[in-house]
């Protein structure tokens, strides 16, 4: 019909504070744990950001940030999994009874215990992708089966120790090869590393946009998020490396935060994924094989759900009948408090991190206030709802 | 003449950065069938949106005077109480309750909150025959075809009174048979004095039924024809729609045909749940290279069940029946099998099935081809946005970037998605079912135009659609579908609606 309709590329340079708002809820959620954070660092009179405090909040969460990535997925598929703390707990006896009471080598083992967790996540999978159980149904059941299991493994009994060399997963620190006085060189440098290589991917990135014509964020915006992120990390890895280093778990971590931020944002799976849950019935009318990805997710998840067992079970030094429990509520509540959306589509790894973040300082800064466990439930409820609120809110008025 | 029942006074309506209504007057006369047309997005919807309250007196500049008084409506609940009802294109029915709860529901024959049955189902049975619908008023919504339910919508308007009704693309889904029940219906209501506002792009429907057509183009009202005196021809309202005339509404090919490359045999379907029910009845058909192949009949004749089964098994059990692709039997078993052997099926539905509306332009155009922007399963970005940019230029998606959530389009551009969409993924065979279901004029020749160039670069086309002058418009060939069964094949050229209706009928109706 109209031949002069104008067909040119538009490029969007909205202005800062328009960009701002239209993004407000990947910024909101990175504002929010900065002002927690220095909400407590205040209150507490310096402690939150104390080395051996910092260093040990890394250590108290590492095992929810580690289910919190594949919860992520599982979320922005449009499922969700209870089973996580049950597993995580399973997995923990399970890997105790065979190091500690069959001596085996605890390298096998962990494979082994990582294979057991990727089958119970594929066993529930298998119901909640082939014959369409709600897969609330399906891990609320499973949460139930493997929370007798540990209990049937365990006999009721807590089994410990673990030899040194399998605590060192939790507990250990890098290396401090150089012999730095008073501070873990090695680990001072590889924070600067991960600070630098993070600034330059940005910039790459953005200078590749600004080429082909994309939208852009606004630039002060983009130097002023960027460069706080990389003082950020650069400073933490300094106080960490002050005290003793960079924990072996940061690293699993940082590792996987890298990896599966990669594979939701940048991978046609994880494009698949989003779209699954955006959207089954399209997604599936577009070749995507809906039912094996959705399934491949729960195994994923039962995988990171058997790993977080291991390292909270190093970490304890110990497996506990009670190891795990209720541990799925605060994984959940990470991922939605991090901006993922309950009907699915929408949710990122980054976000679900640093929900779970906020939690955790949460969790410690009241710790050291001396608040009492009722009202830190209290508070932490109503942080859940108030995260949740903001974001349906923000997303009403777009 | 008669009396007006409702005027509207040099309505304005801006929203942030648009003006939506500019100073439209309208009104409607006790008793008329007023139809409202225009291109999507010239403001139907906003205006009566304004008339329904759903944008409160305050909202908009202008005064609402309905009979005789000047009316502030603060929602919905107040134009109701007046009589003003409007049924949207989205049915707004329970489809797990009956008809009698659905009917009453929200305002049920009770008596201090207990619901009297016998009541309920008394006068639910006088709505469903005066609405001519043979139902009996325990059953399930659910298990009502949309033609029927159509016809709930009004008996639930009949019972709270309705002075005017609002009817927004009532038949858009409707095949012609339904279709006419309810303008029938419509006529009868005039006939009884109660007005009614009817939204339709079916211009013969609208020439059929209505006393005066107001035209909106552009949020301003352009016109009010007068229908009393004969009718008024269709070109005259299109070149008002669309503000220039429009030579013809389907663009000129110049058809080339190829080899068969397409050879379906004795394709059978059972239906999902009923499995005693073939849906689709050994049907047998070939298609051509640059070949538009349309397929009529009735809403129901197993047109859509025979295009998703084919297309992956996406609906129904499959049976038996063979398809062969340039004389090689393909497997199209699954989705993907089927996209492989070069097939694709843009969706009836494009909102259920065709896009992920939360999802951008960009992400939704290669959904269906994801390998061919990424390398090793990692997607690059800057191909994926150099795709999408380049299917928005091409196939005219107006929309302010690739950013652009596909909710927010209208549905002519949410269509062009839907057909981005297929078209990356570069098929030989592409079947398009009801592809401008709900849309202006405007985009329809657009979509044509799509259509007949991608013919034109030798690709073979399924045309499903319930307008017959559509697929008289643009395919090549025909077959006629009934209950299941192909009933009749015959050349576009010697083909016309009373042939068509005719194999139907002869075939059983």
């Amino acid at each position: 019909m109209d031949q002069t309709v104008t067909t040119e590329p538009t490029p969007v340079r909205a202005s800062g504070v328009s960009f701002f708002r239209a993004n407000m809820r990947e910024y909101g959620i990175l504002i929010a744990l900065v002002v927690i954070m220095a909400f407590f660092q205040f209150a507490t009179g310096g402690i939150l950001l104390r080395p051996v405090n910092l260093t040990n909040l890394i250590l108290q969460n590492s095992y929810i940030v580690i289910m919190a990535v594949g919860m992520l997925l599982v979320i922005v598929s449009g499922h969700i999994d209870l089973s996580v703390g049950s597993v995580l707990g399973f997995v923990g006896a399970l890997a105790a009874v065979m190091i500690v009471q069959w001596d085996m080598n605890y390298v096998l083992a962990s494979i082994l215990c990582l294979g057991v967790g990727a089958a119970i996540g594929a066993a529930q999978g298998f119901w909640i992708a082939y014959f369409r159980i709600p897969s609330f149904i399906v891990t609320l059941a499973g949460m139930l089966v493997f929370k007798g299991l540990t209990l049937w493994l365990l006999a009721g009994q807590s089994v410990g120790p673990f030899p040194p060399t399998f605590q060192l997963m939790s507990s250990g620190f890098l290396p401090d090869v150089f012999g730095g006085d008073g501070i873990n060189i090695l680990s001072l440098v590889m924070g600067l590393g991960v600070a630098a290589l993070l600034l330059y991917l940005a910039m790459r990135a953005r200078s590749q946009e600004i080429k082909r014509g994309l939208p852009t964020e606004p630039a002060a915006l983009f130097t002023v998020k960027n460069a706080l992120i990389a003082l950020a990390i650069a400073y933490m890895s300094y106080l960490m490396a002050s005290f003793r280093g960079l924990p072996n778990v940061f690293i699993i971590m940082a590792l996987l935060i890298a990896v599966y931020s990669f594979v939701a944002n940048r991978t046609t799976v994880g494009r698949r994924i989003y779209a699954i849950g955006g959207n089954e019935k399209a997604a599936k009318l577009s070749g995507i094989r809906t039912e094996r990805l959705v399934f491949l997710t729960f195994a994923n998840m039962g995988m990171l759900a058997a790993l977080a067992g291991l390292v909270f079970a190093a970490r304890l030094n110990t497996a506990t009948p009670k190891a795990g429990l209720g541990f799925e509520l605060d994984v959940i509540a990470a991922v939605f408090i991090g901006g993922a959306s309950m009907s699915g589509g929408v949710g990122t790894i980054v976000g679900a991190v640093i929900g779970a973040f906020i939690m955790g300082v949460m969790n410690n800064g009241m710790s050291i206030l001396g608040i009492g466990i009722d009202y830190q439930q209290v508070i932490k409820g109503l942080v859940l709802l108030a995260a949740v609120i903001f974001d349906v809110y923000n997303k009403n008025k777009a | 003449m008669s009396e007006t029942i409702l005027e509207m006074r040099n309505i304005t309506k801006t929203f942030p950065g648009v003006r939506a209504l500019d100073d439209v007057s309208f009104s409607v006369r006790r008793g008329e069938i007023h139809a409202l047309v225009g291109e999507n997005g010239a403001g139907k919807s906003t205006l009566m949106k304004v008339l329904s309250g759903v944008y409160p007196h305050g909202e908009y500049e202008g005064d609402i005077v309905y009979e005789g008084e000047v009316k502030a409506f603060r929602g919905i609940a107040d134009s109701e109480r007046d009589g003003i009802i409007i049924i949207h294109q989205e049915l707004a029915l329970v489809p797990l309750l009956s008809i009698a709860e659905n009917i009453f529901l929200g305002n049920e024959c009770a008596s201090r909150g207990v619901i009297d049955w016998r009541e309920t189902n008394r006068r639910t049975g006088e709505l469903l025959a005066r609405v001519g619908l043979r139902e009996r008023p325990e059953t399930k919504v659910m298990h009502l075809g949309l033609g029927k339910q159509q016809l709930l919508e009004i008996a639930k308007a009949l019972s709270r009174e309705v002075r005017l009704l609002i009817l927004d693309e009532p038949t858009s889904s409707l095949n012609e048979h339904d279709s006419d029940a309810l303008l029938e219906l419509l006529i009868e209501f005039r006939r009884r004095g109660i007005s009614s506002i009817l939204i339709s792009h079916k211009l013969n429907e609208v020439s059929k039924v209505a006393d005066t057509i107001t035209i909106l183009r552009d949020g301003m009202a352009v016109t009010s024809l007068d229908c009393s005196k004969g009718p008024v021809p269709e070109d005259r309202v299109i070149r008002d729609m669309v503000g220039r005339s429009l030579s013809d509404r389907y663009p000129s090919r110049d058809p080339k045909i190829g080899p068969t490359i397409l050879d379906v045999r004795d394709w059978t379907v059972r239906h999902p749940i009923d499995t005693s029910r073939l849906v689709v009845d050994k049907v047998n058909f070939t298609l051509r290279e640059g070949e538009v192949l349309g397929i009529a009949g009735l809403m129901g004749s197993g047109r859509t069940e025979l295009a998703m089964n084919m297309f992956g098994r996406s609906y129904g059990t499959y049976v038996s029946g063979e398809a062969l692709i340039r004389g090689k039997t393909v497997d199209l078993s699954s989705v993907p099998a089927a996209i492989d052997a070069g097939l694709a099926y843009a969706t009836e539905d494009r909102k259920t099935f065709g896009l992920v509306l939360d999802q951008t332009i960009r992400r939704n155009v290669p959904l269906a081809n994801l390998d061919g922007i990424a390398s090793k399963g990692v997607v690059d970005r800057h191909r994926e946005a150099h795709v999408a940019e380049d299917y928005r230029n091409r196939v005219r998606i107006k929309s302010s970037s690739i950013e652009q959530a596909t909710v927010n389009l209208s549905g002519g551009n949410q269509q062009k998605v839907v057909l981005s969409k297929w078209l990356f993924a570069d098929p030989d065979i592409l079947i398009l079912d009801e592809p401008t279901r709900g849309i202006d004029v405007g985009a329809k020749f657009e979509i044509y135009t799509i259509i007949r160039d991608l013919a034109a670069s030798g690709k073979s086309i399924i045309v499903i659609s319930s307008e017959m002058p559509e697929l008289l418009g643009i395919t090549d060939r025909l077959y006629v579908m009934n209950k299941g069964r192909f009933v009749g094949e015959l050349p576009t050229a010697q083909a016309s609606q009373e042939k068509i209706m005719s194999i139907i009928i002869k075939a059983g109706g």
